[in-house]
C-alpha cells in the first residue's frame, strides 16, 4: 500500500510505474494534530470557565479520535491515493466546531432561550453520522463515474429536496427563511444535500452537452453568444433559483446553486460569455426579487445599517422583524481584536438565536481573534484549493466537473456565510461548513469530502503497469526525480 | 478544461482574500471602536465584572459592592446610609448610569483610569484580580449626620453645607428630602426601574433627587447683608463697625416712591453697622448697596464666588447677583432679594471667607484618590480669592459674633470657649411673597486658640411651618449649631 510497493525494479521508470506516493502516513500525522488541537481547545474552555479540565475531555477526545481513526483506516483501505489534506482539515474544523458549540452550551443566557445545552453531544452524534456517510461513500462508490448514470435521477432528487420546505405541514419557517423541514422532532435542511445532488446532475448534464454549448455560438462584440435553444438549461436553473429566492426567501441558497451552475458551465464550455450572462442574470434576479420581497429588503437594510436595526430591535412599539444579531456579531468580532479574549472568555452569547449555528464564526472571532479567524479562513481556503487541485488532476471530464462544482459550491458557501456574518454582504441563512451546529450541514459536508476524496483517489491512482513490451522501452517518458 | 479551472481557483482565492481583508478591517482597523462602543454590552459587563472601588469618609467606606445572582452584570453598587450620603456620592446604577462623585471618578472606581494603567497591568501580570481605586473624601461623618438628622427632624425641604474655612474642605453636604441610591443600583425592570421612576420629579413633587446643597439657588435674604457689609468695608464707605451710618428712616429707595421696610420696629435710624447687622436692618444695608452702586456690589459678590459655577469637583450651580440694575434694584439685591439667589454652598463660602480672615479657599470634597492604599492624586487646598482684607474680615467677624451673642442668632451659641459668628436670613418668595419664606442661617465657629474649624450654611423651606415662625434664627440656627459642635468634637475630642 505504501509507495515503495509500486517501485519498479529496473532503473528507469515508465509513466505507469511512477508510483505517486500514497501519502497516507502524512494524512495520519496531520490527523493527530487535527484531533489534538480541538482536545487542547476543549480543555482550555473548561479551565477558563470552571477552572477545571472538563469531565468529558477523555470521552470527547476518544470520540473524535476514534471517528478520525475510522475515517483514516477506511481511506487507507478504499482510497489509498486520495488527497492527504482533505480529511485532516475537515476533522480539524469539525473538532473546533464541537469545542465552540460546547463552549456556548455553558452559557446561561443561551440555555435560558433554548439555543444551547447538550448541543455538543448532539453534534458529536451528527459527526458520527457524517463520518458514517463518508465511509459509506468510499465503500460503495468505488468509482465516481458511476454517479454519471444517475444524472437525471439526480435532477429529480434535487428538485424534490429543494421543494420539500415548501410542502405544507413539512416545511418550517424559522425567522423568515423557509429552508428547513421538520420530521418528527428533527429539522433537516434539504438544501445542504441538494447541493451535492445538483452538482452530480450538472456534471452529468454538462459533460454530455458541453460541445454543443461551447461550439454552436455566434460571435458578437467579442463574446460568443449561445444559440437560443442552448440557453434553455441556464434559464431553467436561473428560474429555479429565483423561485427558491421568492418562496424560501433565502438569498444564500439561491446564490449558491446559481453560482455553482455558472462555474460548472464555464469550466465545461470554456466560454467567458457564460460568466457574463450568469452575473447579469443573478444581478437582475436578486434586484428584481428584492424590489418586492420584504424579507430580502430587511436583510439588505440590516447589512447597510446594522446599528439602525439594533436600535429598532430595542425600540418598543416598532413592528416587523428587526434583528440586532448582525450588530452583535460585529461587536463580537471587534471585541476579539487581534488575538481574541481566549476560549470561554468572550460574550458571543449576546448574539442569542443562532449563536452556535449561522453565527458561530463570531464566537471564533471574539475568542480567537483576528489570528484565529485568518487561520480558519485559510483552512477553508486549503480545502477549496485541494478540491480544485483534484479537479485539475482528474482524468475524466465528469470527475473534473463534479470536483470543481463541489469545491466551488463549498467556497461560495463559506464566502456567503462568513461574508454575511462579518457584514461584507447581506446575511443569509446558511451554516459554516463543519463549524456550525446542525446535523444536515455536518452530514452533507462529510459526504462532500467523501466524494472529493474518491475523485482525488481515482485521479492520483497510478495507471496499471503496462505489459513488459520491448517497444515501450523506445517510447518511455522519463521524468526527473 | 484546465484553463477555466485555474481561473476558478483564482476566483475562489479572491473570495477568501475578500474575507481576510474584511476580517482585518473588522478585527484590526475597527476593533477598538467596536470594542468600546457604548452600546456594546461587553463594555457594561466588563464594567461590572469586578467590585467597584469605594468612597471613603473618615477612613470608612460609605459604599460597597454586592455580587448579584442573576443577569450578566456581576457586581452591584450598595450604599451605607444612602439617603444621608446621596448628595456626596451621587449614584451608580447598572440601568441609569451614574452621577456626581460616582460619575466624575468612575475611572478610578472601576480601575479603568489611565492613571491606574501601570498598576492594573502589573496586577494582571501577577495574576491578581482587577480592582477599583478608592475616593477619599474630605467629609466629616459626625457633621454630616448632625446636618442630615437636623433636616430630617425638621421634615420640610432644606440643605446644609459645612466647610473648613482654612482649607475649603467640605465637611458636610446634606439635602432633604433625599433618596437611597441603592434602591435603583441594579438593572431589573421590576425593582430598579420602578424605584427610579418613583423618584423622578414628575412623579414626586418633593424632587428627592435634587441636590439642594449644590444645585438649588434660593434668595439668600438677610444673610446676603454680610456680603453688603464686606463691600462697604472694602470700598471704604465705612471703616468701622461702630461708627454711625448715614441711614435715614424711613428711607425711600432712589428713583422710586417706595419705602424700604424693616421687619418690625427696630433701631435702624443711623445705626452702626454692628447694630444694623444685629437687628438685620433692611434700610441700612439697602442704602449701602444703593450708594455703592451695582458695579461695586457685583465686584464684591463675584469675589465671594457669585455668578460662577463651582466644581467641588461635583458641579454646583452659579449663584446670582445681577448686573445692569438701577439703584433701587441694587438696594433690594443688596439685602438678598430681587434677583439675588445663592446656593447653600455659596453662602457657606461667604461665612468661610469671613472666618478665614478674608481669604476664600476653593471648596473641595475629594481629598485623595487611592489604589490599594497608595495615593494616586491628592487635592491641595487652593486659594480662590481675597474678598476682604484681614483687618476688614476681623471687623466683620466681630459684627457677626454680636449677631449670635445679642441678636437674631442666639440659638447658635455654643459656649465653652467657642465663639460663634453668624447671620440669620428670612427670604420672601412666591407671587406677592405668598409662599412660605426660606429660613437661612450662616455661621462659623472660632475656638479659643483663634482657629476656625468650621463654617456652615443652612437653608430650610418649611411648608408645614407657620409663616411667622419661620426665621433663620428659629429653624436653621439649631441645625448649624449641631453641625459646628460635631466638627469641634471630632477636632478637639471634647
Amino acid at each position: 500500500m505504501s509507495s515503495t510497493s509500486n517501485t519498479p525494479t529496473h532503473h528507469t521508470s515508465t509513466i505507469g510505474a511512477i508510483g505517486a506516493p500514497s501519502r497516507r502516513n502524512t494524512e495520519l500525522a496531520l490527523l493527530i494534530f487535527a484531533v489534538a488541537i480541538p482536545v487542547f481547545a476543549y480543555a482550555n474552555v473548561g479551565l477558563a470557565l470552571n477552572d477545571a479540565v472538563p469531565a468529558g475531555l477523555l470521552g470527547y477526545g476518544l470520540g473524535l479520535g476514534l471517528l478520525a481513526g475510522i475515517a483514516h483506516l477506511v481511506v487507507r483501505k478504499f482510497a489509498p491515493y486520495a488527497d492527504p489534506l482533505l480529511l485532516p482539515l475537515a476533522t480539524l474544523l469539525n473538532g473546533l466546531g464541537l469545542v465552540a458549540i460546547w463552549r456556548l452550551d455553558q452559557s446561561r443566557l443561551l440555555q435560558s432561550i433554548g439555543v444551547a445545552g447538550g448541543k455538543a453531544t448532539n453534534q458529536l452524534i451528527y459527526t458520527a453520522m457524517g463520518i458514517g456517510l463518508f465511509v459509506a461513500v468510499l465503500f460503495f462508490l468505488k468509482d465516481h463515474r458511476t454517479l454519471q448514470r444517475y444524472t437525471y435521477i439526480s435532477m429529480a432528487a434535487s428538485l424534490v429536496l429543494l421543494l420539500l420546505p415548501l410542502v405544507p405541514g413539512l416545511g418550517a419557517d424559522v425567522y423568515g427563511a423557509k429552508i428547513w423541514i421538520s420530521v418528527g422532532s428533527f429539522t433537516i435542511q434539504p438544501g445542504e444535500f441538494a447541493k451535492i445532488v445538483l452538482a452530480i446532475f450538472f456534471a452529468g448534464y454538462l459533460m454530455v452537452k458541453r460541445d454543443a454549448l461551447a461550439l454552436a455560438s455566434r460571435r458578437f462584440m467579442g463574446l460568443y453568444l449561445p444559440r437560443g435553444r442552448d440557453l434553455g438549461p441556464i434559464l431553467v436553473v436561473w428560474a429555479i433559483s429565483i423561485l427558491i429566492l421568492v418562496f424560501e426567501t433565502d438569498l444564500g441558497t439561491s446564490l449558491l446553486f446559481f453560482g455553482m451552475f455558472v462555474i460548472m458551465l464555464y469550466v465545461a464550455t470554456e466560454r467567458t460569455s457564460w460568466i457574463v450572462f450568469g452575473l447579469l442574470m443573478s444581478a437582475a434576479g436578486a434586484v428584481g426579487v428584492a424590489s418586492f420581497e420584504p424579507h430580502i429588503q430587511v436583510r439588505v437594510q440590516a447589512w447597510l445599517d446594522p446599528m439602525h436595526e439594533y436600535v429598532l430591535s430595542r425600540t418598543p412599539g416598532v413592528t416587523g422583524v428587526h434583528s440586532d444579531q448582525l450588530q452583535q456579531a460585529l461587536w463580537a468580532f471587534g471585541s476579539g481584536g487581534t488575538l481574541g479574549t481566549g476560549w470561554g472568555q468572550g460574550h458571543s452569547e449576546l448574539i442569542r438565536f443562532a449563536a452556535n449555528s449561522d453565527f458561530i464564526l463570531a464566537t471564533f472571532g471574539e475568542e480567537l481573534g483576528l489570528a484565529g479567524i485568518m487561520a480558519i479562513l485559510l483552512v477553508y481556503g486549503l480545502i477549496v484549493e485541494r478540491g480544485v487541485r483534484t479537479a485539475l488532476a482528474a482524468r475524466d471530464p465528469f470527475g473534473k466537473l463534479l470536483a470543481i462544482g463541489l469545491s466551488g459550491a463549498f467556497a461560495l458557501q463559506v464566502f456567503v456565510v462568513a461574508g454575511g456574518v462579518m457584514g461584507l454582504i447581506p446575511l443569509t441563512g446558511m451554516t459554516m461548513p463543519f463549524l456550525a451546529y446542525g446535523g444536515s450541514s455536518v452530514i452533507a459536508n462529510w459526504a462532500l469530502i467523501g466524494i472529493l476524496i474518491r475523485i482525488s483517489d481515482t485521479a492520483r491512482r497510478p495507471a496499471p503497469t503496462p505489459a513488459a513490451n520491448p517497444d515501450a522501452e523506445m517510447t518511455q517518458v522519463v521524468r526527473p526525480s | 478544461m484546465n484553463k477555466p479551472l485555474r481561473r476558478i481557483a483564482i476566483f475562489c482565492g479572491l473570495l477568501v482574500m475578500a474575507l481576510l481583508i474584511r476580517d482585518n478591517w473588522l478585527q484590526y482597523v475597527k476593533a477598538d471602536a467596536l470594542r468600546t462602543d457604548k452600546d456594546n454590552r461587553r463594555v457594561a459587563i466588563e464594567r461590572y465584572a469586578n467590585p467597584r472601588g469605594d468612597i471613603i469618609v473618615d477612613g470608612d467606606p460609605i459604599t460597597g459592592s454586592v455580587e448579584s445572582k442573576s443577569g450578566d452584570f456581576k457586581y452591584k453598587r450598595t450604599y451605607k446610609n444612602g439617603p444621608m450620603w446621596a448628595p456626596v456620592t451621587g449614584y451608580s446604577s447598572q440601568a441609569f448610569d451614574s452621577s456626581q462623585l460616582e460619575k466624575i471618578n468612575d475611572g478610578i472606581l472601576t480601575g479603568n483610569d489611565d492613571r491606574l494603567f501601570f498598576r492594573s497591568t502589573l496586577d494582571m501580570i501577577t495574576g491578581k484580580r482587577k480592582q477599583g481605586g478608592n475616593v477619599v473624601t474630605t467629609l466629616n461623618a459626625a457633621a454630616q449626620k448632625a446636618a442630615y438628622d437636623g433636616l430630617k427632624s425638621r421634615g420640610g425641604k432644606g440643605a446644609v453645607v459645612a466647610l473648613e474655612p482654612s482649607t475649603g474642605k467640605i465637611l458636610a453636604l446634606a439635602s432633604y428630602p433625599s433618596y437611597d441610591p441603592s434602591s435603583f443600583a441594579g438593572n431589573s425592570t421590576d425593582v430598579d426601574s420602578k424605584n427610579w421612576t418613583k423618584l423622578q420629579k414628575k412623579n414626586n413633587p418633593a424632587d428627592p433627587m435634587l441636590n439642594r446643597a449644590l444645585r438649588e439657588t434660593y434668595p439668600p435674604g438677610s444673610t446676603f447683608k454680610v456680603v453688603t457689609a464686606a463691600a462697604a468695608l472694602e470700598n471704604g464707605k465705612y471703616t468701622s463697625a461702630d461708627a454711625a451710618t448715614d441711614s435715614p428712616l424711613p428711607w425711600t429707595m432712589p428713583g422710586t416712591t417706595r419705602e424700604l421696610k424693616n421687619e418690625g420696629s427696630i433701631p435702624c435710624k443711623n445705626a452702626t453697622m454692628r447694630v444694623a447687622l444685629q437687628y438685620s436692618c433692611n434700610t441700612v444695608f439697602g442704602k449701602i448697596g444703593a450708594d455703592l452702586g451695582n458695579d461695586k456690589m457685583l465686584a464684591e459678590a463675584k469675589k465671594f464666588g457669585f455668578d460662577s459655577e463651582q466644581f467641588t469637583p461635583v458641579r454646583s450651580n452659579a449663584s446670582q447677583f445681577s448686573d445692569g440694575m438701577n439703584q433701587s434694584q441694587t438696594a433690594l439685591s443688596s439685602i438678598g432679594q430681587y434677583n439675588t439667589a445663592a446656593t447653600p454652598l455659596q453662602m457657606a463660602m461667604v461665612a468661610s471667607a469671613v472666618a478665614n480672615d478674608g481669604k476664600l479657599m476653593k471648596p473641595y470634597m475629594v481629598d485623595e484618590l487611592q489604589y490599594n492604599l497608595d495615593p494616586i492624586a491628592k487635592t491641595e487646598p487652593q486659594e480662590m480669592s481675597q474678598p476682604l482684607s484681614p483687618k476688614n474680615a476681623q471687623i466683620l467677624q466681630s459684627m457677626m459674633e454680636t449677631v449670635v451673642k445679642d441678636g437674631t442668632g442666639k440659638n447658635a451659641q455654643i459656649g465653652g470657649g467657642v465663639t460663634v459668628g453668624g447671620k440669620t436670613g428670612t427670604a420672601q418668595h412666591g407671587v406677592a411673597n405668598s409662599a412660605n419664606p426660606y429660613a437661612w442661617f450662616i455661621s462659623y465657629a472660632r475656638l479659643s486658640d483663634g482657629s476656625s474649624p468650621v463654617a456652615v450654611a443652612v437653608v430650610i423651606e418649611d411648608e408645614s411651618a407657620n409663616r411667622d415662625d419661620i426665621s433663620g434664627g428659629g429653624l436653621a440656627a439649631p441645625i448649624a449649631k449641631n453641625v459646628m459642635q460635631a466638627v469641634i468634637k471630632t477636632k478637639t475630642g471634647s
